[in-house]
């Protein structure tokens, strides 16, 4: 690869190394365990709800066993979530909604689950919160160093590219990132997702996490290559509220991002309630 | 014991982890933070001690408290404090609230695949003088919020801040008409930890309390119920 690049990350680690423990700078990596199956051990201690879901047609005596676990499992996470993200003529809308949940208990109604990349961007937050956050914000570090080095933007492909290479790395390990990378660079709005098993699609429009069944019935009913940019953002809107209406996992707030040629903007940031709320209203006043 | 599947049933695994209970708590204002944690130590149904410290000063503008395992909350807390020696020593200034608050997360996402038992919350006063208040899961996911509460007794005092600081569900009060003064953030501190006292077994003993603005950091320790 480029010999120029490796040289520099070596100094740049010998200067921060002055001193002998192990860090999370000096390892490069994150810390496994010293034990005979660390991936074992470090599955069971996070129970996601995505592995609890898998063996729901087992027998009585499997479901039990898993109902163990989960008293066990120290971290309780959650793929209880809505995100979504298409692309239109003039750019790419993403929404989100702003709920964390730890097994029933509502952890926090106010997480930014969309992570800025870079100034074109946006990376959407799904399944384990730590991972998708510390991922994302290693893929912008990455490609600030990109950019510095070949004196040229990233393209969305590109990233997306290297963030799955990564999580490919790491697959097995009982990781949980579900994420879209959506941005606008020379070739037009694009839109990857990328997920922690190690796939990486490419397509014009996602919807991810618990409600996003949901969020497809409205995406899907409304979308259009040739919407106006007002009726992309409410579009992306409506689809996030009717998820948060209907999932229990799924709530908070409903932000909106828009990314055009100029960068990233937040559009608008609303309560979900209210947000029905005055949809009900407008509704009401057409008919 | 085998199942009509032919499997044995696995004896129950030996964890590496243990709850010692206990609570933690955060308020941020406009130009201060309240924070505050008990110090019992419970391990089942016993007290190991009445005091056992869950709070570390970090800079004179930044201060950290944790429940969970008392094992790792003192590594932790080891590890963090001499990290910020080192960084004021490299830099010749003391950390800023966002950098530990960062720091703390990448601490804690460095063990992702044999996590610190550690609830943590750091609070302090940013760069600009207003309080602020990071809440963390035991992976290290990072938010910044006006107010939290971590550990045993936090499902109790969660709903009471909500109430009184983010003015959640309240008819009497609108948001205009309200201001977080220090005097009534710390008598609300103070309430909600005696309160998740009373109804909950882990929380107890000795509360220590400190108040964090522009003049430094003023600690308090005062008595909960030693039932």
């Amino acid at each position: 690869m480029f010999t120029l690049g490796s040289v520099l990350d070596n100094e740049l680690k010998s200067s921060v190394e002055d001193f002998s423990f192990e860090t999370e700078f000096s390892t490069n990596q994150l810390m496994l365990p010293n034990i005979e199956k660390p991936f074992e051990f470090a599955q069971s201690i996070i129970s996601l709800e995505k592995d609890l879901d898998e063996n729901d047609n087992q027998p009585m005596f499997h479901q039990q066993k898993k109902e163990e676990r989960k008293e066990r499992a120290l971290i309780k996470g959650s793929k209880g979530t809505t995100t979504l993200a298409f692309i239109y003529e003039k750019g790419t809308v993403v929404a989100v909604d702003s709920r964390a949940t730890s097994g029933q208990y509502i952890a926090s109604q106010s997480v930014q689950k969309v992570v800025p990349v870079n100034q074109y961007m946006l990376g959407t937050l799904a399944g384990g919160a730590a991972d998708c956050q510390f991922f994302l914000g290693h893929l912008g570090r990455i490609c600030n160093l990109y950019e510095l080095r070949n004196n040229e933007k990233i393209s969305v492909a590109a990233a997306s590219k290297l963030l799955n290479n990564i999580l490919y790395s790491y697959r097995n390990y009982g990781l949980s990132v579900g994420s879209m990378i959506c941005g606008y660079d020379t070739r037009g709005p694009q839109l990857y997702y990328i997920d922690s098993d190690g796939s990486r699609l490419k397509n014009s429009l996602f919807s991810v996490g618990s409600g996003s069944p949901f969020a497809y019935g409205v995406l899907d009913a409304g979308y259009r290559w040739d919407l106006s940019k007002e009726d992309a953002i409410d579009l992306g809107r409506r689809a996030i509220c009717a998820a948060t209406f209907k999932d229990s996992y799924s709530g908070g707030t409903v932000k909106v991002y828009h990314i055009d040629e100029n960068g990233w903007v937040k559009i608008s940031d609303d309560d979900a309630s209210e947000l029905w709320y005055r949809y009900e209203e407008k509704e009401k006043k057409n008919k | 014991m085998e199942t009509y599947l032919g499997e044995k049933q696995q004896a129950s695994q030996w964890s590496p982890y243990i709850n010692n209970g206990g609570s933690c708590l955060a308020v941020a204002g406009d130009d201060f933070a309240v924070i505050a944690s008990d110090t019992r130590m419970s391990l089942g149904y016993s007290i190991k001690t009445r005091y056992s410290t869950k709070y570390l000063k970090i800079t004179e503008k930044c201060s950290i408290v944790s429940s969970g395992m008392q094992a790792d909350i003192f590594t932790l807390h080891k590890v963090l404090k001499s990290r910020a020696q080192i960084y004021e020593q490299k830099h010749g200034k003391p950390m800023s609230t966002d950098a530990v608050a960062k720091l703390v997360s990448r601490l804690l996402y460095y063990r992702r695949f044999f996590p610190y038992y550690t609830f943590n919350i750091v609070a302090g006063i940013d760069d600009e003088g207003v309080g602020c208040v990071f809440s963390y899961d035991a992976i290290g996911t990072l938010e910044r919020v006006k107010y939290s509460a971590s550990g045993s007794g936090s499902s109790l005092i969660e709903p009471v801040l909500d109430n009184q600081v983010a003015l959640k569900n309240r008819n009497d009060i609108k948001k205009e008409d309200f201001k977080l003064t220090k005097e009534y953030a710390i008598d609300l501190v103070k309430d909600a930890i005696t309160s998740a006292g009373e109804r909950d077994i882990y929380t107890g003993d000795f509360v220590e309390i400190s108040v964090i603005d522009i003049n430094g950091t003023h600690e308090e320790k005062f008595e909960l119920r030693f039932d």
